[in-house]
């Protein structure tokens, strides 16, 4: 009984961790795909959190909150499809800088606007988050065997931004592989050149492709700061939108196996918050710190033993501009 | 299309001066409207910046000492940058040479100074050549993206460093996660006793020897990477490595020490803050200086002169800024960190916005 | 009596198109006009602004004066929508084909017929199933292009113009990529197009296939037209002049070869790709000193694999390399040995991996003899020897301007080529194996290289020529060895070597389909 219960429950875990990462990873597909290096999602991630547990805080309201969050991304995107698309620079450093940027200007601007030391308010009313939503029948399920509390724990009881996460992405394959939107995004990725022989706008794709990447970064970093916690402290996205980027090079840049990846990640993530303070056979208790970084590590060991055999889009990285 | 051209070197002064001073004035301006949008004028913070960075001898010397840092890391990340490889790990680096530096610390408390620094020097530059050795091997065997490899040992540099501190390394009865203090022998002399055995009184500041070791640092870089065969080698490499393997260099190779390089200077950061000032290994102590390196190196457009200069540029942020947050309480370290990322935006992925511009105007860029 | 019509207009009239870039007068106020259903040709030299001015017919660029008419009607073409919509199309030199895509995606990527894709692809199989009956294009439509012959995958470029509706068909540089058989197929294909009305467009450097299949030719040199004629009234020579403005030898002097002993054998070469394909099988010749060896064959067929075997660029599967009887390790600084030991190597691609084109011109002239004594200092690169010996090669090879200093890329293709040329034959190798010598290079300095080339046969060096061209081969080869599909279709000597016996050899072995593939781009 309790074995399959904790399984349950981490893999609810699972589902929760790795909602950010998924939409992260699905934007991250979109502007990958269009031939722009997704490395801005950590930044946009983090903008999106401020922004939207400083809305939320300030307003009462959750939906306030996530659309200042898909704003502030947005804005961002704006910002890196213009540095990188309409004036060509370099796609690497155009992200780290708006990284960096944001890291500072979250904590900036929380200060000034709330004096916390950087942090917005604790967000404690249930109209200011995405709490849980119970699906009928949940609480009665719950107390019967395996499919009940399957129903109960890992199907209801989700944050509405959840569920929004799970449907994106069979949404995403669809876009990308049945609509003339994704043939085109798709080319543009792969030989921009003839996209534009086509007669069709270069530009306008690539933006549209980053755009898309900062609105689910949007969502993913509302999700972050007033669904998973209570408010906005700085650093939080700790990483995340990196570990996105890698999910979606291991997933081969195609939708379910980058959905795939981010599970793997997350269920890392939970296992690891399970594991400390429990002693494992033979090592014994493993130090927090190590625990902590085993998302990053398993980051590392994907990258290495499987890169080499995944392509990416062919033109990804070079900024397009007219042979003469 | 052979039209008798321009020498490659008159764009020398528009491109190491002219062009990284346009960029830093459009990141200052931006800048500025962020202190405006938080309540606070930016004129009065550049004032205060100014005099807080070089009002006094003091502050001069808290400039100059931040600014050690950055020259070590900006050096790193020009290394590589010369290689075509962006390292982000400058940080994790950083922290692990560091640890090389206090290892020597803890333990030479009681040598000689003749043998101290040296192996300083040594453990500086190995520890950090070691934690860019992977990334690096696997940018070169494994295809595996440096950028991402990079900014996960960052994070894991963090998790080792902490785990060290907390458990092994820390001073016993102490709450504090750090280590004993080094013992006298290993203390870089001061600027103030330096300069006082010549003579001249300074005031009071955590510039130190390092200093000196940054700036021949960068004349050394400087000197092999533009007047040797192996700088030769490694600017074929970054620039071209088809043409590198043709003319029988061997960029996975090249690329490599060029990490290994990189990363030994960003463990220079550690002669600076551990045996110059810090005098003990402390949590966090590259405090983000990794990440100025890279502004840095992109302002100073990956040249060791420019490198200095704009080392020197963010030092005076630092400095200046930190002396700011006692008269505009909401102007922070944070707002520095804001400043840089502009920088670097401006600096590293928008140039050619004022490149059309000003070749307009007539210059030859 | 003949009831009178109005004259047909033109099919593309173009009236005083002038372009600048920069100090750079690319189009002088050009005009000429096609008729409808001709073939029309556009002939001039590298750098004579023919591409330019194809890029302004279809929108890539705006003329900053002059007009385009289209079927007798005015048009402005400032976007590639714009030209397409005018019933232009154009197949470009370096196809503009998604690689993992099908034909049939390729083929509707911009006219998909509606936001949702089911739809229009439906309607597109059916069209292009009328297309391949009328024009006798046909295409496997679910096929990835990157899977197709060249041939093949030019048919598809053209099957997308005319999906989208052209009229006018321009095509940039067709042949650069096929065997003289299949040039012959495009050309019949294009006559075809022609009997149904079409017009078509064909801009070329190369005067054979002028005079194969165009109706009229305009000539252009630096910029303006030259001359306008029919194509029956005219001759090779008679253009050829034209387009240099002064008489050309087409083909270089040079007295008879006098071989001496072998330098360079090649035993049973094999290389193979990184997925195991082998792209060069059995390969075995010898190459004299005093000899040059011309290597033929469409770009594809393994031509690029051989240079890089040779040069130690790659590691072979199979086989050895034996230089003036020493065999040759392939290690991993493969190529820098190779230098020391007297084997020289112009690459095929100057930009990609002759010269680094962010450096000087002083700081290419030591790519790969960098470490040589001659510039060392100590430890120290000396920059006053570089810049001396740079200054010397500059001088014994003209290369204009002769400023060591200045960026690479500033120079001219051909005084581009000239330095690299200067730098490989600068330390007296024994061999010299030389890709695409003069491609990008104008006719000036091609024949001052293949002066120069024929001199240092005569000098007892032992060269291989590798050219896509085939008069470059023929001009320059004293035998000629023919590559096709990653073998050696056959060695014939020049007096026995003529074009058709080479284009069979081309095809022999691959078969109708025609060449293989190409890794990438020339």
């Amino acid at each position: 009984m309790e074995y399959y219960t904790l399984v349950v429950l981490l893999l609810a875990a699972t589902i929760r961790v790795a909602t950010p990462l998924t939409l992260a990873a699905m934007g991250g597909l979109f502007s990958e795909r269009s031939g722009v290096i997704a490395l801005g999602l950590e930044g946009m991630m983090l903008g999106a959190a401020f922004a939207a547990a400083a809305a939320s805080a300030a307003s009462g309201s959750a939906w306030l909150g996530l659309g200042a969050g898909i704003g502030a991304a947005l804005l961002l995107a704006l910002l890196l499809a213009f540095a990188c698309v309409t004036h060509r620079g370099n796609q690497v450093v155009a992200a780290m800088a708006v990284n960096i940027m944001v890291a500072g200007l979250g904590p900036t601007l929380g200060l000034a606007w709330f004096d916390l030391g950087g942090q917005t308010p604790q967000l404690g009313a249930k109209a200011q988050r995405f709490t849980e939503i119970v699906l009928p029948g949940a609480a009665a399920a719950r107390a019967h065997p395996l499919p009940g509390l399957i129903y109960a724990e890992l199907i209801s009881g989700h944050s509405l931004l959840v569920y929004l996460a799970a449907a994106l992405v069979p949404l995403a394959a669809w876009v990308l592989y049945r609509t003339r939107f994704g043939l085109r995004l798709r080319a543009v990725g792969e030989n921009p050149q003839a996209v534009d022989t086509a007669g069709i706008s270069v530009t306008r794709l690539r933006y549209q492709g980053v755009l898309i990447s900062g609105l689910l970064c949007g969502v993913a970093g509302t999700y972050l700061s007033i669904a998973a916690s209570s408010g906005f402290v700085r650093d939080m996205t700790a990483g995340k939108g990196y570990l996105a980027l890698a999910a979606l090079i291991f997933g081969k840049w195609r939708p379910y196996p980058t959905l795939g990846a981010c599970l793997l990640f997350a269920f890392t993530d939970a296992l690891a918050a399970r594991l400390q303070g429990v002693p494992i056979p033979i090592v014994g208790v493993i130090p927090v710190q190590f625990i902590l970084a085993l998302p990053y590590a398993l980051t590392v060991l994907l990258l290495a033993g499987f890169v080499g055999k995944s392509t990416p889009p062919r033109a990804i990285g070079v900024p397009y501009a007219k042979e003469k | 299309m052979s039209a008798a051209g321009q020498p490659a070197g008159r764009s020398r002064w528009g491109e190491l001066i002219l062009l990284p001073t346009i960029n830093l004035v459009a990141a200052l301006l931006l800048s500025g409207l962020v202190i405006r949008l938080i309540g606070e004028s930016p004129r009065q913070a550049l004032q205060l910046m100014l005099a807080g960075a070089f009002g006094s001898q003091e502050a001069i010397g808290y400039t100059l000492y931040y600014a050690t840092n950055f020259i070590f890391t900006g050096l790193a990340v020009a290394v590589a940058y010369h290689a075509g490889l962006f390292n982000i790990g400058a940080e994790g680096q950083a922290y692990i040479g560091g640890l090389g530096v206090g290892l020597v610390g803890l333990v030479g408390g009681n040598w000689p100074f003749w043998l101290v620094l040296p192996a300083a020097i040594v453990a500086a530059a190995a520890f950090g050549a070691a934690w860019a050795f992977i990334p690096a091997w696997l940018q070169a065997r494994r295809g595996s993206h440096i950028v991402i490899t990079t900014i996960m040992f960052n994070f894991l540099a963090s998790a080792l460093m902490t785990w060290l501190l907390v458990n092994i390394l820390i001073k016993p009865g102490q709450q504090s996660p750090e280590t004993r203090e080094f013992g006298a022998g290993a203390w870089l002399p001061t600027a103030q006793s330096l300069l006082g055995r010549i003579g001249l009184t300074v005031a009071a500041s955590p510039l130190n020897l390092a200093f000196l070791l940054a700036l021949g640092a960068a004349g050394l870089v400087w000197a092999i990477i533009w007047h040797t065969r192996w700088g030769y080698a490694l600017r074929v490499t970054g620039e071209n490595p088809s043409a590198a393997l043709y003319a029988g260099i061997a960029p996975p190779a090249v690329m490599l020490l060029a990490m290994l390089a990189s990363g030994a200077l960003a463990g220079g950061l550690g002669l600076n803050e551990l045996m110059g000032v810090q005098h003990r290994i402390s949590l966090d102590f590259p405090a983000g200086a990794g990440f100025v390196g890279i502004a840095v190196a992109l302002m100073g457009r990956n040249h060791p002169l420019g490198i200095c200069l704009a080392a020197i540029l963010f030092g005076a942020l630092m400095q200046g800024g930190s002396e700011l947050s006692f008269d505009l309480p909401h102007v922070t370290r944070d707002m520095v960190v804001v400043i840089q990322g502009l920088v670097i935006l401006f600096c590293g992925a928008l140039q050619n916005v004022f490149r059309a511009r000003l070749r307009r105007l007539g210059l030859n860029l | 009596m003949e009831p009178t019509e109005t004259p047909v207009p033109p099919a593309l009239e173009l009236r005083g198109l002038d372009k600048r870039f920069g100090s750079v007068h690319a189009n002088r106020a050009i005009s000429f006009s096609a008729a409808r259903g001709s073939i029309h040709g556009l002939i001039g030299e590298n750098g004579a602004g023919k591409s330019t001015l194809m890029n302004i017919v279809y929108g890539f660029y705006t003329a900053d004066t002059g007009e385009i008419w289209v079927q007798g009607r005015k048009r402005e073409i400032r976007r590639p929508a714009e030209a397409i919509a005018a019933g232009i199309g154009m197949v470009h030199q370096h196809f503009m084909l998604v690689q993992n895509f099908s034909v049939l995606e390729n083929i509707i990527l911009g006219a998909e017929g509606g936001a949702r894709l089911q739809g229009g692809v439906a309607r597109a199989r059916a069209e292009l199933a009328e297309l391949a009956r009328t024009y006798g294009l046909e295409a496997p439509l679910d096929e990835p292009v990157e899977r197709l012959p060249v041939g093949l995958q030019q048919r598809v470029e053209i099957l997308k113009a005319l999906y989208r509706g052209a009229e006018i068909l321009i095509l940039d540089e067709p042949t650069a990529v096929l065997t003289p058989q299949e040039a012959d197929q495009l050309f019949r294909m294009l006559r075809r197009l022609r009997e149904e009305g079409k017009t078509v467009l064909l801009v070329t450097h190369k005067l054979r296939e002028i005079l194969a299949v165009t109706d009229r030719v305009t000539v252009l040199r630096q910029g303006a037209v030259v001359a306008e004629v029919r194509t029956a009234d005219t001759s090779a020579a008679e253009l050829a002049e034209k387009m240099v403005g002064r008489a050309v030898l087409l083909q270089v002097e040079k007295t008879p070869a006098r071989p001496g002993p072998p330098l360079l054998e090649v035993r049973d070469l094999e290389v193979r790709d990184a997925q195991g394909t082998p792209r060069l099988r059995g390969i075995n010749f010898q190459l004299h000193a005093g000899e040059i060896l011309g290597v033929a064959g469409v770009s594809g067929n393994g031509q690029s694999e051989l240079l890089e075997a040779l040069a130690g660029l790659c590691v072979p599967s199979r086989g050895a390399i034996l230089l003036a009887g020493r065999e040759l390790r392939p290690a991993g600084r493969g190529a820098e040995s190779r230098r020391a030991l007297g084997l020289a190597h112009v690459p095929e691609d100057r930009l990609r991996m002759g010269v680094v084109s962010g450096f000087s011109a002083e700081d290419n002239a030591i790519l790969g003899y960098h470490n040589a004594a001659a510039y060392q200092r100590g430890p120290w690169l000396s920059r006053g020897a570089v810049r001396q010996e740079c200054e010397r090669k500059m001088a014994a090879w003209d290369v204009r301007p002769p400023q060591p200093a200045m960026r690479i890329g500033r120079f001219s293709g051909g005084n581009q080529q000239k330095l690299v040329l200067a730098r490989e034959v600068d330390c007296r190798p024994k061999v010299l194996i030389i890709g695409q010598p003069t491609r990008g290079v104008d006719i000036g300095a091609i024949e001052f290289i293949h002066r120069r080339l024929v001199a240092l046969r005569d000098e007892g060096r032992a060269l291989l020529i590798v050219s896509v061209e085939l008069e470059e081969v023929l001009g320059l080869a004293d035998r000629i060895l023919v590559m096709a599909g990653g073998e050696i279709a056959g060695i014939l000597g020049r007096a026995e070597a003529t074009e058709e016996k080479i284009g069979l050899l081309m095809a022999g072995i691959t078969g109708a389909a025609g060449s293989r593939p190409e890794g990438s781009p020339p």
